[in-house]
């Protein structure tokens, strides 16, 4: 049962060759076995899941078969749940049970899916690694050819994309605001897309950056994402940034192929110290496409090396409005102090980590008085200069093809002396985030050592379908058939 | 623009976060690393550009003026960390 896919799964349950209750029990007994070595999960909720499994399975006895009746996921800790714990990966949430459910996980309950838990991430979604969680880090499934140093999966999302991975879910939701989606579906070897900026609703998603942030799925293939976000987008008037547009066909879209179709090139995207393996896996996956009768042009996004310093002015300055929510008040840990002040200020020091801390104090300053100019209106121009670009390539192409990131993952602990280091992890998903256009990672091929790596494609406002499309192509013609390591039902344990 | 530890101290007053002293000096290299990177967007000509505040390319919709939630105490006040009947609690503000 683990190497089915969603799609496979569901029309296996369809046919009633097996019963949700018997796939859901199978998956967490997965989980059981492989969770202590990955920590892919922060909460694992088994009654409610065969709770979930009950009702589907009473619900394809009825006929009455949902998109995702009967289908196990797992929910990143960043998506309130009603009744179960959500963490945000941070102390200061830690005690934190919410009474209410998000809209993009409503919207999978009412589709029939079952949860199997909550994945770990960085903490509130900054991060590249998550190392930055206060739940511990997420070991990657896959490991170097002949080592067992234990890597990243990436970040923010790497317990929804580590889970994956090792089969210990069908898909999982995950958040991107400066490539948490596709990073992490890189490193492990899976598909995941970031979608329109408005695309999924973010009511109930514990928010880091406002103007940024954007749900969507990661799943073993662009096929089983493009189900998922069937069910996860859709008009929610709760959100006002929530886009009122009809959702469409998503998986009929990996289907259309790429005759015909015009894909970019960006040139500011290459650059000297880009290892070679992901030079070569880049023009590799131009030429397949090439091959499915696309054609592919240069183009040119001139603000491309300014995007990341960009993002880390207006996610920090997001972020330290957002964040001042927590304020041991209302909710979440509350550390006492002397007077009002001083509990603020004890409950802030002992809830947040080092990254999140640094992140709200350089928003802090850059909102400041007589900073403001200087930093956040400059870069808010900056961030219209990088749309600007996009809108006018999107003029002459269909889609950008690009790698994902710029290394395979990396060991845990590795570039942790230097935040810009780690940054530099985003560098060419951050785009897509600063202008509000949708992203897909693709596993491609792998590098010397094993590890998977990605392409990524970018398309226009709200055409997701035309990037299914090419993202489906690449994957049919990169025919990835590596598994990691650690997996559920592999060798071992 | 280098911050300097008084402005370091004032940013965490600011943010309501409590810095001790010893973790002043290794925060200001940090948050000095960061903003010396951010310093590339000075090169960048900006003369005449709007700035752009939302990721959504389209006008924000106004709903109803009206109340269509409420009536649940229990479930506002149930996480809260101290709670005084219907009411959050706080350390004493006004002696």
């Amino acid at each position: 049962m683990f190497d089915l896919t969603l799609a496979g799964a569901r029309a296996a349950l369809r046919r009633r060759e097996f019963s949700a209750r018997e796939l859901t029990t199978v998956y967490l007994g997965a989980v059981e076995a492989l969770n202590p070595q990955l920590n892919a999960f922060i909460t694992v909720t088994p009654e409610l899941a065969l709770q979930h499994a009950d009702a589907a399975d009473a619900a394809l006895a009825r006929g009455e078969a949902g998109n995702l009746t009967g289908i196990p996921l797992a929910i990143k800790d960043l998506f309130c749940t009603a009744g179960v714990r959500t963490t945000a990966g941070s102390r200061i949430l830690s005690p934190f049970v919410p009474p209410y459910e998000s809209t993009v996980t409503a919207h999978l309950l009412r589709d029939g899916a079952v949860f199997l838990g909550k994945t770990n991430l960085d903490e509130f979604a900054m991060g590249s690694s998550n190392m930055t969680s206060a739940f511990g880090p997420v070991t990657n499934p896959w490991a170097r050819r002949g080592s067992n140093v234990p890597l990243v999966p990436g970040g923010s999302s790497g317990g929804s994309a580590a889970a994956v991975a090792a089969r210990l879910a069908l898909g999982a939701t995950a958040t991107d605001t400066g490539g948490s989606i596709r990073q992490p579906a890189s490193f492990c070897g899976i598909a995941g897309i970031k979608p329109t900026y408005g695309r999924c609703s973010r009511w109930g998603i514990v928010a880091f950056a406002s103007s940024l942030d954007q749900a969507g799925p990661v799943a073993r293939t662009v096929e089983d994402c493009a189900i998922m976000l069937g069910s996860m987008a859709g008009h929610d008037p709760k959100d006002s940034t929530s886009a009122d547009r009809p959702v469409p066909d998503f998986a009929a879209a990996c289907k259309r192929g790429v005759k015909g179709l015009r894909i970019g090139v960006p040139r500011e995207y290459r650059s000297d110290d880009m290892p070679p393996e992901i030079e070569a896996l880049w023009q590799q996956g131009l030429a397949w496409l090439r091959e499915a009768g696309a054609q592919t042009v240069d183009v040119s996004l001139p603000h491309t090396k300014y995007g990341l310093a960009t993002y880390y002015i207006v996610a920090p300055a997001e972020a330290s409005s957002n964040l001042a929510r927590y304020d041991g008040v209302r909710f979440g840990a509350r550390t006492e102090g002397a007077d009002l002040t001083e509990m603020y200020e004890n409950t802030r020091a002992a809830g947040f980590g080092a990254e999140v801390r640094r992140r709200v104090l350089i928003g802090t300053y850059v909102l400041s008085a007589g900073y403001y100019d200087a930093y956040y209106l400059r870069a808010q121009k900056i961030r219209a200069l990088i749309l600007r670009d996009f809108t006018e390539v999107f003029a002459t192409v269909d889609a950008l093809v690009t790698p994902t990131a710029p290394s395979a993952a990396f060991a845990q602990g590795e570039r942790m002396d230097d935040p810009v280091k780690m940054y530099l992890n985003d560098v060419f998903t951050v785009p897509a985030n600063m202008s509000g256009i949708p992203g897909l990672s693709v596993p491609a091929g792998l590098d010397p050592d094993g590890l998977p790596l990605g392409l990524q494609v970018l398309g226009k406002p709200f055409d997701e379908e035309t990037v299914f499309a090419v993202g489906a192509a690449l994957e049919r013609a990169a025919g990835v058939t590596a598994i990691p390591a650690i997996r559920a039902g592999g060798p071992g344990r | 623009m280098s911050l300097d530890p008084a402005t370091v101290r004032r940013i965490a007053k600011l943010a309501r976060i409590r810095v001790e002293e010893d973790q002043l000096s290794q925060l200001q290299a940090e948050l000095n690393g960061i903003l010396g990177w951010i310093e590339q967007l000075n090169e960048v000509d900006v003369e005449g550009v709007e700035p752009l505040t939302g990721g959504a390319q389209m006008a924000l919709r106004l709903r109803e003026d009206v109340v269509n939630d409420g009536g649940i105490v229990e479930q506002v006040l149930a996480n809260a960390p101290d709670r005084a009947g219907d009411f959050y609690a706080v350390p004493k503000v006004v002696e």
